[in-house]
């Protein structure tokens, strides 16, 4: 990368790291409130009359699950609203006209979602020790879930924010596809809980494998081969990100 | 060297609408530029291939030498732009604005945030740079858009109606401004529906209607071929009904007379014309501006010739 794209990068990062550090109240704050009421409701009230879960206390199952469940909505919420609001304001020509590289658009809005996540992961971490005591099973396979996660759900919020033509477009994904397949991929439960039928159809939803490669990572254990998520996880970031820069390379929703 | 070359240019929407049906322009290093047109004749759309904002269909554009197909990064290196619509982020500061974009042209942010003092100080706008952009009024958007679009010292800087909306006082801050880059070496291209400001500002012109080239030319070349001037005289006195010989003329009211001067006649004949009859000229004013009539004559001429043929055919 030559010294031109280093440092558009550079700026491009910094500009979306100072739009949601500027508005915190907003994009750091609410998900470390929800989610220490599921801590106090699900985690304290009910989780201690559920019992155990996977053999161990309830509290510590959701943990990761909910830490990841804040990454997702923050990482993929960053990228869809910023990129979207500079192309309903027309900033994003700002960028159009200048010699940087799609790829480092990409990677600068990308770089801007997953700061945002990594913070509100470790808040909703540092929310979570008032609760329990955590231990980390597997550090590489933490982080490398976390990160590829956050990457991912940032890559997807760009597309999502591509094809949007107004503020509703970049709702309805988060909740209709997003919330359901989120809640639905093992945050609050073991898939062994499920008949056998509702863990095959559970196995197709991708957040699954992020959910239990993420547990596995702090607890270590999960539903689903390691390997498995890893190779999940490597697949829908290559599939995102090639579609990101097919469609910012035709200029879709952004050149005529 | 040439600024700017475009050759067969053509853009056909999504829809079908053809916006540029073969353009070919070239402005040269160092000049000021004037693209006019009437709405809808493709001077946005120009501008927003030159500036990579529009994909073109088909045709060339080298930019410094550098073609748009092949060497994008230089060629965009060697543009500034200020669009016509406001396009940066209201929420922003005015010195996050501009820093920004110098980063994004590569300029690192030590050396940016020089620059920023410098242009938001050459353009009166350095007591508001941390105030947020949407707090500007109209005048203070526009010289924003300037500095921002020089942060990475373009040679060539593209301003489409630059002074729309902003008053008499800051637009003419605005042309000395400008006026003074370009001295400094900057080419400049304007589009303006502000006749008089091309004139002023510009010495050549290329006029663009219906997605075609009608008349590219230097600015004196345009105005000396205008033949007829329009004048109109404020007369003194009660009713007065006075007659030109070898002038066509109007009365537009019991003090005002249109006259209509060709250029080899002088105005002379007419004033002496008066004088005999006992009028007396009390003022005198060109009836619009120079370059204002023959924009409208040349387009109006060109829009005969392309309807013409079709009314012979029906």
């Amino acid at each position: 990368m030559n010294s031109l794209q280093f440092t558009a990068l550079r700026t491009i990062w910094i500009k979306e790291c100072t739009r949601f550090l500027r508005i915190w109240v907003q994009t750091l704050v609410p998900p470390a409130i929800t989610m220490s009421l599921y801590f106090v409701i699900f985690g304290n009230l009910i989780g201690s009359r559920i019992g155990q879960m996977g053999g161990l206390s309830y509290m510590e199952f959701i943990v990761p699950g909910l830490i990841m469940m804040a990454v997702i909505t923050s990482s993929y919420s960053n990228v869809s609203s910023s990129f979207f609001s500079a192309k309903f304001q027309r900033n994003v020509e700002e960028l159009l006209v200048a010699p940087v590289s799609n790829w480092i658009i990409i990677l600068g809005y990308v770089g801007g979602g997953v700061t945002r996540a990594l913070l509100v992961g470790g808040l909703v971490t540092l929310v979570s020790l008032f609760f329990v005591e955590l231990q980390i099973h597997n550090p590489i396979m933490l982080l490398l879930t976390l990160v590829l996660t956050a990457t991912l759900f940032a890559a997807a919020g760009l597309v999502n924010a591509i094809f949007a033509k107004t503020f509703d477009d970049i709702s309805v994904i988060p909740t209709f596809v997003l919330t359901p397949l989120t809640y639905l991929g093992g945050v609050f439960y073991s898939l062994t809980l499920l008949p056998e039928f509702w863990q095959w159809v559970s196995k197709a939803n991708p957040i699954v494998y992020m959910v239990n490669g993420f547990r596995y990572g702090f607890l270590g254990v999960s539903d689903v081969g390691i390997s498995t998520s890893v190779a999940v996880l490597i697949g829908f970031n290559v599939l995102l990100f090639t579609l990101a820069w097919n469609l910012i390379n035709r200029g879709v929703g952004i050149r005529s | 060297m040439l600024a700017l070359q475009i050759n067969a240019l053509r853009k056909v929407y999504r829809g079908g609408t053809e916006a540029l049906k073969g353009v070919d322009l070239s402005v040269q290093e160092g000049d000021f530029f004037a693209l006019l047109g009437p709405n809808g004749a493709g001077k946005s759309t120009t501008i927003g291939i030159i500036s990579s904002l529009i994909n073109k269909t088909s045709g060339s554009v080298k930019i410094f030498g550098d073609d748009l197909d092949t060497d994008l990064v230089n060629a965009k290196s060697h543009i500034g732009l200020v669009p016509q619509e406001f396009n940066f982020n209201q929420f922003e500061t005015l010195m996050q604005i501009v820093v920004n974009q110098a980063g994004y042209y590569g300029v690192p942010r030590t050396l940016a945030k020089q620059r920023a003092e410098k242009y938001l100080k050459q353009l009166d706008l350095w007591d508001k740079r941390n105030a947020r952009a949407r707090e500007l009024s109209g005048g203070m958007k526009r010289r924003l858009m300037i500095a921002r679009a020089l942060m990475h010292e373009p040679k060539m800087l593209i301003l489409d109606e630059p002074t729309a909306g902003v008053d008499i006082e800051i637009r003419r801050s605005m042309w000395r401004f400008l006026k003074k880059i370009n001295q400094q070496g900057i080419t400049i291209i304007l589009t303006t529906h502000y006749l008089e400001e091309a004139e002023m500002l510009c010495r050549n012109i290329a006029i663009i209607d219906k997605g075609q080239i009608i008349e590219n030319t230097s600015m004196k070349g345009l105005l000396s071929k205008l033949n007829v001037e329009t004048f109109v005289l404020d007369l003194s006195g009660n009713s007065i009904k006075p007659t030109l010989k070898d002038f066509d003329f109007r009365q537009v009211d019991d003090h005002s007379l249109e006259v209509d001067v060709p250029k080899a006649s002088g105005l002379n004949a007419v004033f002496s014309q008066l004088s005999d009859q006992g009028v007396q000229v009390l003022s005198m004013r060109n009836k619009s501006n120079r370059l204002e009539e023959l924009f409208v004559r040349l387009v109006e001429n060109g829009r005969d010739q392309t309807s013409a043929p079709k009314q012979e055919n029906a």
